[in-house]
C-alpha cells in the first residue's frame, strides 16, 4: 500500500473546491453557471465526507455522500427543467433579469 | 359525554357548519346562527342545575389525556366560579346575534362563524382545569375577536386590531414562559395537581421564583382586565369593533383577565399575591377614580363606556385583593354584573349607532321624545351602571367596598369617589342625549326600539333586576366556590406565620 | 305578634307603577287615575290596618322575608319593622302622599306624560315606604337611593327643558356624595359590629362608653350625618334643593317639602343610639342646622321666584329639625317633620294653585291682589302661613317650641339664633303672601279658581296645619323612644319666640302693604349685602369654580389628553413605532436577492470560522 495520502490533503482540495463554487455562485450572471457551481459546492462537500469516512473507518460519510449525489441528482433534474422554462418564456439566462417574484 | 362537553362542543360544531353555508344566503346564515346560540343557551341552563341544588363543589368533570409527551389532558370541570360565566357567555352570543341582525352586510358567514368560534375559545377559557388546554384557549379567542375588529370595525380598525393582539399577545406569552416553567419544576400542567403540589409544598418555590410567576400570570391577566395603567388599548378596541365584538369584547372577554386573577393568581402564588397586594390594590384604585374622571369628558360613547368598564373593573381587582370572603364574592358579582350591565350599554349605544351613524354625543339630544322606550331601556341599564340598589351593580359593589373596608376604610373611601363619579359621567351622557329637545333631522332617523331590539333587551334588563335582587340564586355557589379558593390562599400565608413564630421561639 | 304582610305597604305602589309604567300609554287619564291612587290609598289603608292590629307598639314588630346579600358571616335580609318612629313617618308619607296624589289628578291634568308622571310618583312611594319601613341600614339605603332616584326622574320630568335636566342631574349627584358618606357609615358598621341590623348595631353600640374625642362612633355619626346633610339638603350639600323646583309643583310638595327631605332627620332620630354617643357629632349636626336654618332664610328673604322662597324655607325648616336632633330632642325633630309635612305641603301645594291659576307664573313681582280671585286659595295659604309662622295655637308653633326649648337647655345661644330665624321665616313667608295676594294684580293672565281635586286635599292639609300640632302629640308618642329630658317649660321664652314670629308678619305687612316702597329702599341701602344674599351667597358659582370645573378641565386636558393619549398611549406607540423602525432597518437585508444572502451566509461562515480560529488559539 502507497503511504496513506494525510486527509489534510484531501480537506484542502475540498476547501478550494468549495471557494470555487462559492465565488462561482456569488458573482457568475449565467444561471446554469450558477448551477454548475451549487454542484461543485457539494461535491467538494462529499470529497470531505468520504475523506473523514475513510479517516474514521466509519460507513456514515459514505452514507451522507450518497444522500447528497441523490439530492443532487433531483436537483438537477428539476433546475435543469426550470431553466429550460425560463429560457423558453423569457430567452434569456441572465439570473438578475429573472426577479420577478422579488416584491 | 357530560353535558359541559356539549355544550363546549356546540359552538364549535356551529362554527363549523356555518363554514359550509352558501355565502350569498344572509338570511339562512343569522338564523342558523341565532338557533345554535339559542340552542347552546338551553343547553347550558342545565349546567346550574347541580349548583342551585346543592350550592357547591366541581361537577362535570372529564379528564383525559389529550397529548402524551408532554402529558396534556382535556381537564375541564365546572365550580360556582366558572358557571355564571359560561352562562354569561352562552346568554351574550345570541344577544349579539340578534345586536348584528341587520347591522352587518359584508361578510356574514365569516362574521357568524367567528361569533361561533369566540364563544368556544371564552367558555373553554372559563372551564378548563389543565394550564396548557387554558393557554389553548386563551389564544383562541383572540383569533376570531382580531378579526370581528379588524374585518367589521369602523375607521380605524386595523390599528385598534393589532393594538388589542399586540397587547393581549404581549401579556400571554408571559403567561405561557410561567406555563412551561411551572410544568418543568412540577412536571404536570393539570391545575389540581399543581395547586396540591404547590399546597403540600413538595412542588417548593423560592420567593423569588414564586414572585416572577406571580407577576408573569399577573400580567397576562391585568392586561385582559384592564388594569391602570395597561388600559389604552381597550378604549380604541372599542370604539372601532363592531356592536357585537364590543359587547362580547367588555361583558365576557375581560372577565378573562379577572376570572384568571381569581382562579390562578391567588391560590397558586398566595405569598407573593399578598406581598404585591398593595400595589395592586394601588394601581385598582387609580383606575376607579382615573377612569371615572376620564369617562367624565368623553365626546364618544363608546368610549365613555370603555372608560366605564376600566373604573368598574378596578372594583373586581380591588376586591379580590382584598383576600377575604365579602371581597372576593363581591369581585366575582361585580364581574357578572357589569357583563349584563355594560353588555346592555354597549348594545344601546350600537342600537343608536344603527339608526344615526354616530357616535358622537353632541349629534344626539332628545332622543326620548321620539323613541321613549329606548329611552327608558337607556335609564334602566344607566342606572344599573351606577350602582343604583335593587340593580345589579349594587350587590357586587357592595361587598367588594365592604371586603376593602375590612382591610383599610381609606381605600373604600377613595373607591368609593369611583361611585359619585360614576353617577356624573352616566348621566350627563343620558341627559345630554336623551334630554332636551331633539332636531327634526334626529326625530326622522330615530324610530323606537323595535321587537328585534327589545327581544335583545329585555333579557338583559330581566337579569339587572334579578341579581340586584334575588341574589340567593347566585351568590351561594359564587361564595362556595371562593370560599375554597380562600382557603387555598390562606394556608401557606399561615404556615409561614407559624414558622416564623416558630423561629423566633427558637432564638429566645 | 302574627305576620302583618308589611311589604304590602311598600308593594302596593311598586305595583302600580309597574301597571302605568308599562302599561299606562294606552290607558285613558281615568284608568291611571284609578291604579296610581288606589294603589296609593289602599297603602294608607294597609297602614291603619296594621296599627289596629299591633295595637300599642312597645317594641318594634319585625318581619323577615328573604336573606338578600349574604356572604360570609355578613348576612342581610329584606327586612321590614314598625316601631313608634316607623309608624309616625308610614302615616306622615301615605297620608300626605294620598293627599298630593289626589291633587295632581287636577294638576297635572293638562300636561303629556300624565302616565309616567303617576308612575314615578308610584315609585317615588315604593322607595319611600321602603326607607322607612325597613330593618337594617342597607334596606333603608335601598330606599333612600331610590328616593334619590324617583327625585332624579321627577325634577327632570320636563324632558325639554334643558334646566329640568341640569337640576335633576345636580340633585342626584350631589345626593350621591351624601349617600358616599352613608355607605362608609354602613361599611364601619358591618367591620364593627357585624350586622346592619338595626337591633343589633343598636345593641352593640350601647354598652360603649360615650366617646368624649373622636372615635369610632363619632366618625360614623358623622358618616350618617354626611348622607342626611345630601338628603336633607343642609349645608354644605343644600345647593341641590332650590334648584329641584324646576320639578312639577305636586312633587315639591310632596318630595321636596313633605317626605324625602325629612329622610335625613328620620335616619338621625333612628340612630340616635349612636349619635348620643358622640357629644361631638352631636354638637356638629346641631351647628350645622343653626347654620343651614339661618343661611337659608337669609336667601328665602330676597327671592321673588315664589317656589324658591318655599324651598329656601324648607331648607331653613330642615335646619330646625337638625338642630333638635343636634341637641338631642329627636321626638322634638321629629314633631317638626310632622308639623312641617303639613303646612310646607299646604305652601307648595297653594302655591301651585296659584301658579294654576295664572298659567304657569311663578313671579312674585307678577302677582298681586289675588285673595279676591282665588279665595279658596287664599284662603287654605292662609292657614299654612299662620302655621309656619309659629302663631299659637297652630301646628308649627308646638313643634318650633319644643325645638327652641331643647336649643335653650343645651346652649342659649342657639336659642336666641333660633328665635330671629323664626322671625326671618315669619317675615319672607308674610312677605310671599302679602306680595301674592295683596295690593294691586301685577300679571297679565285672567287667574281662576283651582278645580276640587285641587283644592279638596288643600283643605285637608289646612285643617291639619291648623289643628295638627295640637291634636298630634308625637313627642308624647315617641316617649318611649326618645324620653324627654328637658322638663322645664319657660313661658317667657315661649313669649319671645311667638313675639318674633308675630314681629316678623308685622314687619313684612309694613313693607309691603303699608308702605309698598321701602323694600326698594332698604335693598338699595344694603346694596352690596343684597347682591350676596339675592345671588344665594354665590355658593353654586364657588362650587363651580372650585370643584366642577377644575375636576372636569383636569381630567379632559390633563389625565384625557396628556397622561391617557400622551403618556401612556405614547409608550404603547412608542414601543410599536421602535419596532416598526428597527424592523425597517433590518427589512433592507431581506432584499430577495438570492446571492446576497448567499454572500451574507458566506460572510457569516467566514466569520464564525474566525471567531473559532480566535477562541481556539487562545485556548491553545
Amino acid at each position: 500500500m502507497p503511504a496513506a495520502v494525510p486527509v489534510s490533503y484531501y480537506l484542502i482540495l475540498s476547501a478550494i473546491l468549495f471557494g470555487l463554487g462559492v465565488a462561482g455562485f456569488l458573482f457568475r450572471r449565467n444561471i446554469i453557471t450558477v448551477f454548475m457551481s451549487i454542484e461543485l459546492m457539494l461535491n467538494a462537500v462529499n470529497l470531505s465526507f468520504i475523506a473523514f469516512s475513510y479517516q474514521l473507518r466509519q460507513v456514515d460519510g459514505h452514507i451522507f455522500a450518497f444522500f447528497v449525489m441523490v439530492v443532487a441528482a433531483a436537483e438537477a433534474a428539476v433546475g435543469l427543467a426550470i431553466i429550460l422554462t425560463v429560457f423558453k418564456n423569457r430567452s434569456t439566462l441572465a439570473i438578475d433579469d429573472v426577479s420577478s417574484l422579488n416584491n | 359525554m357530560s353535558l359541559l362537553n356539549l355544550v363546549l362542543l356546540l359552538p364549535l360544531l356551529g362554527f363549523l357548519a356555518c363554514l359550509f353555508l352558501p355565502k350569498k344566503n344572509l338570511g339562512l346564515i343569522r338564523m342558523f346562527t341565532l338557533l345554535v346560540s339559542l340552542a347552546i343557551f338551553v343547553v347550558s341552563l342545565g349546567l346550574t342545575a347541580p349548583f342551585l341544588d346543592k350550592g357547591n363543589g366541581t361537577w362535570f368533570v372529564t379528564d383525559v389525556p389529550w397529548i402524551q409527551s408532554p402529558e396534556i389532558r382535556y381537564h375541564v370541570g365546572l365550580d360556582g366560579l366558572s358557571v355564571w360565566l359560561v352562562l354569561l357567555t352562552t346568554l351574550l352570543t345570541p344577544i349579539s346575534v340578534l345586536v348584528s341582525w341587520n347591522y352587518i352586510a359584508k361578510r356574514p358567514k365569516e362574521f357568524y362563524a367567528f361569533l361561533l368560534l369566540l364563544e368556544f375559545g371564552l367558555m373553554g377559557v372559563f372551564v378548563a382545569w389543565d394550564l396548557f388546554l387554558f393557554y389553548v384557549f386563551w389564544e383562541i379567542c383572540l383569533v376570531p375577536m382580531y378579526f370581528l375588529i379588524g374585518v367589521w370595525g369602523h375607521e380605524r380598525r386595523i390599528y385598534a386590531a393589532v393594538k388589542f393582539f399586540l397587547y393581549t399577545m404581549a401579556g400571554s406569552v408571559l403567561m405561557l414562559a410561567a406555563i412551561i416553567f411551572l410544568y418543568v419544576k412540577g412536571n404536570t400542567f393539570d391545575y389540581i395537581n399543581l395547586l396540591e403540589l404547590l399546597q403540600s409544598g413538595r412542588l417548593a418555590l423560592t420567593s423569588q421564583e414564586q414572585l416572577l410567576l406571580f407577576l408573569a400570570f399577573f400580567v397576562a391577566f391585568a392586561i385582559k382586565v384592564p388594569l391602570f395603567p395597561l388600559h389604552t388599548w381597550l378604549p380604541d378596541a372599542h370604539v372601532e369593533a363592531p356592536t357585537a365584538g364590543s359587547i362580547m369584547l367588555a361583558a365576557v372577554m375581560l372577565k378573562m383577565g379577572t376570572y384568571g386573577i381569581v382562579r390562578f393568581c391567588l391560590p397558586m402564588f398566595p405569598n407573593a399575591a399578598r406581598e404585591c397586594a398593595p400595589w395592586i390594590v394601588a394601581l385598582a384604585l387609580i383606575g376607579i377614580v382615573y377612569g371615572a374622571l376620564v369617562a367624565l369628558v368623553q365626546p364618544n360613547m363608546k368610549k365613555l363606556v370603555a372608560y366605564s368598564s376600566v373604573s368598574h373593573l378596578g372594583f373586581v381587582v380591588l376586591g379580590a385583593f382584598s383576600f377575604n370572603q365579602n371581597g372576593l364574592d363581591g369581585a366575582v358579582y361585580q364581574m357578572l354584573s357589569h357583563g349584563i350591565s355594560t353588555g346592555a350599554l354597549f348594545m344601546l349605544v350600537g342600537f343608536l349607532y344603527e339608526r344615526t351613524h354616530s357616535l358622537e354625543i353632541k349629534d344626539y339630544g332628545g332622543v326620548s321624545t321620539p323613541a321613549p322606550w329606548l329611552s327608558t331601556v337607556f335609564l334602566i341599564t344607566t342606572l344599573a351602571s351606577v350602582g343604583l340598589p335593587l340593580l345589579c351593580n349594587f350587590v357586587g359593589e357592595f361587598l367588594v367596598l365592604q371586603g376593602s373596608a375590612a382591610v383599610n376604610i381609606y381605600w373604600t373611601a377613595f373607591a368609593a369617589l369611583g361611585v359619585i363619579l360614576s353617577a356624573g359621567y352616566m348621566l350627563w351622557l343620558y341627559q345630554r342625549t336623551f334630554m332636551g329637545e331633539a332636531t327634526d333631522e334626529l326625530k326622522h332617523h330615530m324610530p323606537d326600539i323595535g321587537a328585534r331590539e327589545l327581544a335583545a333587551s329585555i333579557p338583559l334588563i330581566i337579569l339587572m333586576v334579578w341579581m340586584g335582587t334575588y341574589t340567593k340564586t347566585f351568590l351561594p355557589s359564587i361564595s362556595a366556590a371562593n370560599a375554597r379558593i380562600l382557603e387555598q390562599s390562606k394556608t401557606r400565608v399561615e404556615m409561614r406565620v407559624q414558622a416564623t413564630a416558630g423561629e423566633s421561639v427558637h432564638v429566645r | 305578634m302574627q305576620d302583618q304582610q308589611l311589604w304590602l305597604i311598600p308593594a302596593l305602589p311598586l305595583v302600580g307603577f309597574l301597571i302605568n309604567g308599562l302599561l299606562g300609554r294606552r290607558f285613558p287619564k281615568a284608568l291611571v287615575n284609578v291604579v296610581a291612587l288606589g294603589s296609593v290609598l289602599f297603602s294608607f289603608a294597609w297602614v291603619l290596618k296594621t296599627f289596629n292590629a299591633l295595637g300599642g307598639l312597645e317594641t318594634a314588630h319585625v318581619e323577615r322575608y328573604f336573606s338578600w346579600i349574604q356572604s360570609g358571616s355578613l348576612d342581610i335580609g329584606f327586612d321590614l319593622s314598625v316601631d313608634r318612629l316607623t309608624a309616625v313617618m308610614l302615616l306622615v308619607v301615605t297620608g300626605i302622599g294620598s293627599l298630593i296624589h289626589i291633587y295632581a289628578t287636577g294638576y297635572m291634568s293638562h300636561e303629556g306624560g300624565y302616565y309616567r308622571f303617576f308612575a314615578y310618583l308610584n315609585l317615588f312611594m315604593f322607595f319611600m315606604l321602603t326607607l322607612v319601613l325597613g330593618n337594617n341600614f342597607l334596606v333603608m339605603f335601598v330606599g333612600w337611593e331610590g328616593v334619590g332616584l324617583c327625585s332624579y326622574l321627577l325634577i327632570g320630568f320636563y324632558t325639554l327643558k334643558k334646566s329640568a335636566g341640569d337640576a335633576a342631574k345636580k340633585a342626584f349627584i350631589v345626593n350621591r356624595i351624601g349617600d358616599f358618606g352613608f355607605a362608609l357609615a354602613m361599611f364601619l358598621m358591618v367591620v364593627n359590629f357585624g350586622s346592619l341590623d338595626f337591633q343589633k348595631v343598636f345593641a352593640a353600640v350601647k354598652p360603649m362608653p360615650v366617646e368624649q374625642t373622636a372615635g369610632l362612633l363619632t366618625a360614623i355619626a358623622l358618616l350618617l350625618f354626611v348622607g342626611a346633610t345630601g338628603k336633607s339638603a343642609q349645608v354644605p350639600l343644600y345647593v341641590w334643593l332650590p334648584d329641584a323646583m324646576e320639578g312639577p309643583t305636586p312633587v315639591s310638595a310632596l318630595i321636596h317639602a313633605a317626605t324625602m327631605v325629612t329622610a335625613g332627620v328620620y335616619m338621625t332620630a333612628r340612630s340616635a343610639v349612636i349619635f348620643q354617643h358622640s357629644p361631638m357629632a352631636m354638637d356638629v349636626v346641631a351647628i350645622v342646622g343653626v347654620i343651614t336654618a339661618v343661611m337659608a332664610a337669609t336667601i328665602g328673604i330676597t327671592q321673588f321666584d315664589i317656589k324658591k322662597v318655599f324651598a329656601y324655607s324648607t331648607v331653613s325648616q330642615l335646619g330646625y329639625m337638625f338642630i333638635a336632633c343636634g341637641v338631642g330632642a329627636f321626638s322634638a325633630g321629629i314633631y317638626h317633620v310632622v308639623t312641617h309635612a303639613f303646612f310646607k305641603a299646604l305652601l307648595f301645594l297653594g302655591a301651585g294653585s296659584v301658579i294654576h291659576a295664572l298659567g304657569g307664573e311663578q313671579d312674585l313681582r307678577h302677582m298681586g291682589g289675588l285673595w279676591k280671585k282665588i279665595p279658596i286659595t287664599f284662603g287654605v295659604l292662609a292657614c299654612a302661613w299662620v302655621a309656619i309662622s309659629g302663631v299659637p295655637p297652630f301646628a308649627g308653633f308646638y313643634s318650633k317650641d319644643e325645638i327652641l326649648l331643647a336649643a335653650h337647655h343645651h346652649a342659649p345661644w342657639m336659642y336666641w339664633v333660633g328665635v330671629v330665624t323664626a322671625g326671618m321665616t315669619a317675615f319672607y313667608v308674610s312677605r310671599a303672601i302679602f306680595m301674592c295676594f295683596f295690593g294691586d294684580y301685577r300679571g297679565h293672565h285672567h287667574p281662576h279658581e283651582s278645580p276640587v281635586s285641587m283644592w279638596g286635599p288643600l283643605a285637608v292639609l289646612a285643617l291639619l296645619s291648623l289643628a295638627g300640632g295640637m291634636y298630634f302629640k308625637v313627642p308624647h308618642y315617641l316617649e318611649p323612644m326618645f324620653p324627654a329630658a328637658e322638663g322645664h317649660h319657660d313661658e317667657t321664652l315661649v313669649m319671645i319666640s311667638v313675639a318674633a314670629g308675630l314681629l316678623g308678619i308685622g314687619i313684612a305687612a309694613l313693607l309691603y302693604v303699608v308702605r309698598p316702597g321701602l323694600p326698594d329702599t332698604i335693598a338699595a341701602a344694603f346694596g352690596p349685602v343684597y347682591k350676596l344674599v339675592y345671588n344665594k351667597y354665590f355658593v353654586d358659582e364657588i362650587y363651580d369654580a372650585a370643584i366642577v370645573n377644575p375636576l372636569v378641565g383636569t381630567s379632559r386636558s390633563f389625565l384625557w389628553r396628556v397622561m391617557d393619549a400622551g403618556i401612556i398611549d405614547g409608550i404603547v406607540n412608542g414601543t410599536g413605532f421602535a419596532a416598526k423602525t428597527i424592523g425597517g432597518g433590518l427589512r433592507l437585508l431581506q432584499s430577495g436577492n438570492i446571492r446576497s444572502y448567499a454572500a451574507w451566509v458566506t460572510a457569516g461562515c467566514v466569520l464564525v470560522l474566525l471567531a473559532i480560529g480566535v477562541v481556539a488559539g487562545g485556548v491553545r
